[in-house]
């Protein structure tokens, strides 16, 4: 398949509701069943070693207009819950097993037990993910977690979840957030290959596919990235931060690099990405995953790490990335983005780095005034 | 049911200034901690194991009661401003951003009324906004942050895995303590606390179940403050537990004479949500016009539920203090387990009305209060207001606004039970006609 191609049918992908792309998914796997994953990560071995297909429950976008969870959401709260409720409301989650949340901010929590409460025919499973990365009980505590929802699961699904099935899946999974990380790397380093928009739309496309899939995916895409020859514009290298949750529309993405800015890294969809590297595959996969989670997840404003401040994390990856500036991108309303904002700014000041932050919502249709103020922000920084 | 009058009363009075006092003991320690060099540490209200430090002679200190002063003096705008001048959003929590502020501003150290925490205890029980609450002040202060990560309560009850946890890092934390203190953990003394603090739990819970009767002797929602400071604060001091013994027997006192809280209770509320604190008083006066009184509000339990029949165990020290952290306080069960707890109280403690105050600070409380009302108005069949401001900013509150809900609903609330007076009135006319 040729790139466009690829392309084409990644953003045909995200058109479609959740269901839609399970129904979509099912064409080609038929036996296959879904599980909702909402934002930010959630064992997605397991899942998939269950016969079910992990896909990722990131609102609704604007494919949905909001009739009913206006009036259970307040208006300060971020677009994802009420999109997310919508769809839920709306009976539009119905061909799914059941979904997934876990312990990533206050909202995140009450939405779970909105959903447990209005569809109450769906199994939904809620994850408290460890804040605790070095007490001597975080590994059996998280790996406990981690097997509770391979029990419940199992259960719910009657049929069993046996380790060497986690361990297939877990080896797939590593295929491809290798080549997620590899496509990275590759456009860091040859920028005028690919857009950050077009790696966006793989990556959040790849939540909407069967791991075999994308990971065939992702090594044509690589395959055929290689070959092309393109040369990056001039513009001002950043790095995208605050969106590991809700994501941004991908014209937001498209508009931050129209105005002037090549994104050399950036936290979108984090949280099926999280791993810096592979986990080891052995006869405990929960084990493996439990320590991955400890060890080697990259920072996010969903987890607490004692000796890996996120705001080193952030330096470190504007210093990987060669980035000379950062674009703060939370969703409106999202407490942890816009709390980690202060340190993170904090930080950048201290060491020169300029910053700009522009909040998104999930339904935002207009860009010229992004455009307007990034481009601005690119100028200043070209002629400083 | 009709309305209960009773003989008009200070009733705020003994108890209220017994709060006072002690709390103000408190404040006065911590000042003096500015300076003579004892060591203090953060908490955070909810869940939290206050008893593990005043074991060995560390001041706890609770920047949410920081951020509740700030506001009921109010003084909490100046401290919000500063703290968004630095980057804090109009959208995040007002408590952060007036304690922040107030540490910005000199309120932490040597020259202000709050010490300096030698550690900082970042007991997560429930609202994730505790993390980054923390993670900012030992950014800020330089100070070590002590993770304590209470497993959220996800199923009926917590699994091995979740207590063990649990366990293994509150025996850290003991470590951290005996190193920072150059002192031996004595078990005999945490014993002996936790039988102080099982002690004021149970005084609290009497004086909570005292509101069953009509009429209440006090509001459990604007009074509960008295015994919030001392249940959550002080929990494990002799002080504490006395307090409770005064305050059940006044309570007692006043059941006994049939005295309420104002000279009539014309209707019995359930308070969801936390007050405003910068216009407490405003906003008791919207309710205290109709006679109407909180027999039980879910606010008060955000540190521990202790009317349900929970109490610290001296005999099971540690396992104890983990029971409660993981399942015995409003902030680490999920919206459903409230949405019981209020059915509860609706149903024991006789209430005609649930009234909601959504506050834009805190989405542990408000996200999804929506559905609440949806819940209890519609399925259960309990009129429900929801009206929403702010706990700490005080640019949120628009009393016109709120006056016009809470005289609507309950000149609603009246004319139903006045037609329901009147068609019983003609129900028991025709049964003596014939």
């Amino acid at each position: 398949m040729s790139v466009e191609t690829i392309m084409q049918d990644c953003r045909d992908l995200l058109e479609l509701l959740p269901a839609q792309a399970l129904s979509k998914a099912q064409q080609r796997y038929p036996h296959v069943g879904g599980l909702a994953v909402f934002p930010v990560y959630a064992p997605l071995e397991i899942i998939h070693a269950a016969g079910l297909m992990p896909v990722g429950l990131f609102g609704a976008g604007d494919k949905v207009e909001l009739s009913h969870a206006d009036a259970r959401f307040q208006s300060f709260i971020c677009s994802i819950a009420k999109s997310t409720l919508e769809l839920f409301l709306r009976g539009e989650m119905k061909a799914f097993a059941g979904v997934v949340f876990s312990s990533i901010c206050d909202v995140a929590r009450n939405l779970a037990s909105l959903v447990r409460r209005n569809a109450p025919e769906l199994y939904v499973e809620y994850l408290h993910l460890p804040q605790n990365m070095y007490s001597a009980a975080s590994q059996d505590y998280t790996r406990a977690e981690f097997e509770r929802f391979r029990t419940n699961l199992a259960r719910h699904l009657g049929r069993s979840i046996p380790d060497a099935a986690v361990a297939r899946s877990l080896e797939l999974y590593n295929q491809v957030r290798a080549r997620t990380r590899e496509l990275y790397e590759l456009r860091r380093a040859r920028p005028g290959v690919i857009s950050a928009a077009d790696t966006y739309a793989v990556v959040q496309a790849g939540t909407r596919m069967m791991p075999e899939e994308f990971a065939e995916l992702l090594e044509d895409l690589l395959f055929n990235l290689r070959q092309r020859t393109g040369r990056a514009r001039d513009g001002v290298q950043v790095v995208l931060e605050g969106a590991f949750c809700e994501q941004p529309p991908l014209a937001l993405v498209e508009t931050i690099e129209a105005a002037g800015c090549i994104i050399q890294d950036d936290d979108l969809v984090v949280g099926w990405r999280l791993f810096s590297d592979d986990v080891p595959v052995h006869d405990d996969p929960l084990g493996a995953l439990a320590q991955a989670y400890l060890r080697d997840s990259v920072y996010t404003s969903v987890r607490h790490d004692r000796d890996r401040p996120r705001t080193e994390g952030l330096t470190r990856r504007v210093e990987r990335a060669g980035a000379g500036a950062v674009l703060f991108t939370p969703a409106k309303f999202c407490e942890p983005a816009l709390l980690d904002y202060v340190l993170f700014r904090q930080r950048l000041d201290e060491t020169g780095c300029p910053h700009l932050k522009i909040e998104f919502e999930e339904k935002m249709w207009t860009f010229e005034a992004t455009r307007t103020e990034v481009e601005t922000f690119a100028e200043s920084m070209l002629f400083d | 049911m009709p309305a209960t009058t009773s003989p008009s009363r200070d009733y705020r009075g003994i108890i209220h200034q017994l709060s006072r006092d002690i709390m103000t003991g408190w404040m006065t320690q911590l000042k003096e901690a500015t300076h003579d060099g004892t060591p203090a540490g953060y908490l955070m209200i909810s869940g939290n194991c206050v008893e593990i430090l005043r074991c060995f002679d560390i001041l706890p200190v609770f920047p949410e009661i920081n951020a509740l002063q700030l506001a009921i003096r109010k003084n909490s705008l100046p401290y919000i401003i500063k703290s968004e001048e630095i980057g804090y959003a109009s959208d995040n929590c007002a408590y952060v951003k007036a304690d922040v502020g107030y540490t910005l501003c000199g309120g932490v150290g040597v020259d202000g009324n709050t010490p300096k925490p030698a550690l900082i205890i970042c007991n997560f029980v429930g609202c994730n906004v505790y993390i980054k609450w923390f993670e900012h002040c030992s950014a800020m202060m330089n100070v070590p942050l002590v993770m304590l990560d209470i497993p959220f309560l996800r199923e009926d009850h917590p699994s091995d895995a979740d207590v063990q946890y649990v366990l293994c890092q509150l025996r850290e934390l003991i470590a951290h303590c005996e190193r920072l203190t150059g002192r031996k953990f004595d078990i005999d003394r945490l014993r002996e606390i936790l039988h102080h603090s099982a002690r004021a739990e149970d005084g609290w819970s009497r004086a909570k179940d005292l509101c069953k009767n009509r009429p209440a002797p006090f509001d459990a929602y604007f009074d509960s403050i008295n015994m919030m400071g001392p249940i959550n604060a002080l929990r494990g001091t002799k002080e504490a537990a006395d307090f409770f013994d005064r305050t059940v027997a006044e309570y007692e006192g006043m059941v006994a004479d049939g005295l309420g809280v104002l000279d009539e209770e014309r209707f019995r509320i359930v308070v969801e949500g936390p007050p405003p604190y910068p216009h407490y008083r405003n906003f008791r006066n919207l309710f205290e016009t109709w006679k109407a009184v909180a027999v039980q509000s879910t606010y008060s339990t955000v540190g521990g539920i202790w009317e349900f029949g929970f109490r610290h165990d001296p005999n099971r020290p540690l396992e104890s203090i983990a029971e409660q952290m993981i399942l015995h306080n409003l902030c680490n069960r999920s919206l459903l387990e409230r949405y019981k707890q209020i059915q509860s109280y609706v149903r024991d403690w006789q209430a005609d009305a649930l009234v909601i105050h959504g506050i834009k600070s805190c989405r542990l409380f408000s996200a999804g209060q929506g559905d609440m009302r949806e819940y209890f108005a519609r399925e259960m069949g309990v009129p429900t207001l929801m009206v929403e401001s702010d706990l700490e900013d005080p640019r949120y509150y628009a009393e016109a606004q709120i006056k016009n809900r809470i005289d609507a609903f309950f000149e609603a609330l009246q004319y139903k039970r006045l037609r329901g007076e009147r068609a019983e009135a003609a129900r028991a006319e025709q049964v003596e006609a014939r």
